[in-house]
């Protein structure tokens, strides 16, 4: 299927048709972890693009050497390796950020997106496709942490990245924070909402 | 008595799924009947116990600052802690690997019923996120480490097992807009579980 895609396909596919969240069910876990505030989000966001492209096109480099049996531990620690170096630098660069995002960037690691986007497409594509599609990829799972990461703040504490979005007559005038939306669980239910209107524009994703 | 305060914590107030959102992929993949997800859930279970403890060793005596003092004086301000990513996965992934050919040798029925699940449970972020946060929280001793293990794992299968009974229900005896069904209805019930399990918080033991 995959070589019949174009080049521009293989990129843009992933924004919306083929999104890893939303569609392809892959990567929850930090979605939902992250997205309390827009700036770890954001963090989160570039560093998964960064790993998933370089971990694509060094399994599609090294594709044709790995024994199938021991795959999985070969993509781990090349997965590894790259989340090693964006951790650190992390730490050394913004360490408050890295703080917020305590074990998530760790856990980019057993990210399915990576393990996902490793098996369906690195193993068998050369490496310019592969990092086409890992930049697609990462790029459209950003784009629904910031999506999510925004709506929350927005709503949960009344700023966006940090600075207060909400003017201040609203809030005189007896707006109030939903605080509900700061709490795990509503960051389940504004992805599914997500979901309901893309599958509601999108008929052909829908399930039976 | 700690252990057992960290246990209950652990099912109930630490849950992975509901407070963390750990091991969500196949949480949502695995959940449509109650008897897969309850083989899932016991795998990982099994792979948190186990795992837990052989990291909580790898941390202390081998990757924390100055952990490397039992070597000799002159190892004593070394500090791996970098490499403890790259140490817990290749720890996961070969326990995994060693698990799955001992499970298939000695017990075949077992293995049947667990086999594909077995070597999923990698990749699961339950099982890292849990090392990753022993880590973090600078377990006291490796008791701590075993009773955390087992109680995440049992309130990861508590979480899989409630929510395939319902998805199963829900698939046959409700009407769902179309656009919500399978995964959207999923991510809703899940949210509402988790609200539910946050009336948890308030226990003081």
């Amino acid at each position: 299927m995959a070589d019949k895609l174009t080049k521009r396909q293989i990129f843009f596919n992933p924004f919306s048709k083929n999104n890893p969240v939303i569609v392809q069910i892959l990567g929850i876990c930090s979605v939902l972890a992250v997205t309390a505030k827009l700036e770890p989000a954001i963090v989160m966001g570039a560093s998964v693009i960064m790993v998933l492209a370089f971990s694509n096109v060094i399994i599609s480099l090294i594709r044709a050497t790995i024994p199938t049996n021991i795959r999985i531990i070969v993509q781990l620690v090349v997965v590894a390796a790259l989340v090693v170096i964006v951790d650190q630098f992390l730490k050394a660069y913004a360490y408050d950020v890295s703080r917020q995002l305590s074990v998530f960037i760790g856990l980019i690691i057993t990210n399915c997106i990576l393990m996902g986007r490793l098996e369906a497409f690195a193993m068998s594509n050369a490496p310019w496709p592969s990092f086409l599609d890992g930049v697609g990829n990462g790029c459209g799972y950003a784009l629904i942490l910031v999506g999510v990461g925004s709506i929350r703040e927005l709503l949960g504490s009344g700023t966006l990245m940090g600075h207060q979005a909400i003017p201040q007559w609203a809030y005189e005038h007896g707006y109030a924070n939903n605080g509900l939306m700061i709490l795990p669980p509503m960051a389940l239910i504004v992805v599914a909402c997500i979901i309901w209107v893309h599958r509601y524009k999108h008929k052909d994703l829908q399930e039976k | 008595m700690e252990n057992l305060n960290l246990f209950i914590r652990s099912i109930f107030i630490d849950n992975m799924i509901f407070a963390y959102f750990l091991g969500m992929c196949s949480f949502l993949a695995v959940s449509k009947n109650v008897k897969t997800a309850f083989g899932l859930g016991i795998a990982v279970t099994f792979m948190l116990a186990i795992s837990l403890p052989l990291n909580y060793l790898l941390e202390v005596y081998v990757l924390k600052p100055g952990a490397l003092a039992w070597l000799g004086p002159e190892y004593a301000d070394m500090d791996l802690s970098f490499l403890s990513l790259i140490m817990f996965i290749a720890v996961i992934a070969s326990m995994t690997q060693l698990v799955e050919m001992a499970v298939e040798k000695y017990s075949p029925s077992l293995y049947a019923s667990l086999g594909i699940f077995l070597p999923l449970i990698a990749v699961n972020c339950a099982i890292l996120g849990g090392s990753l946060f022993m880590e973090q929280r600078d377990f006291p001793s490796i008791g701590t480490a075993v009773f955390a293990g087992l109680g995440w794992g049992i309130g990861w299968l508590l979480a899989i097992v409630a929510i395939a009974a319902i998805r199963e229900r829900l698939a046959h005896h409700s009407n769902i807009p179309h656009p919500l069904r399978g995964v959207g209805i999923a991510f809703i019930i899940t949210a509402l579980m988790g609200i539910a399990f946050m009336s948890f918080l308030g226990i003081k033991i």
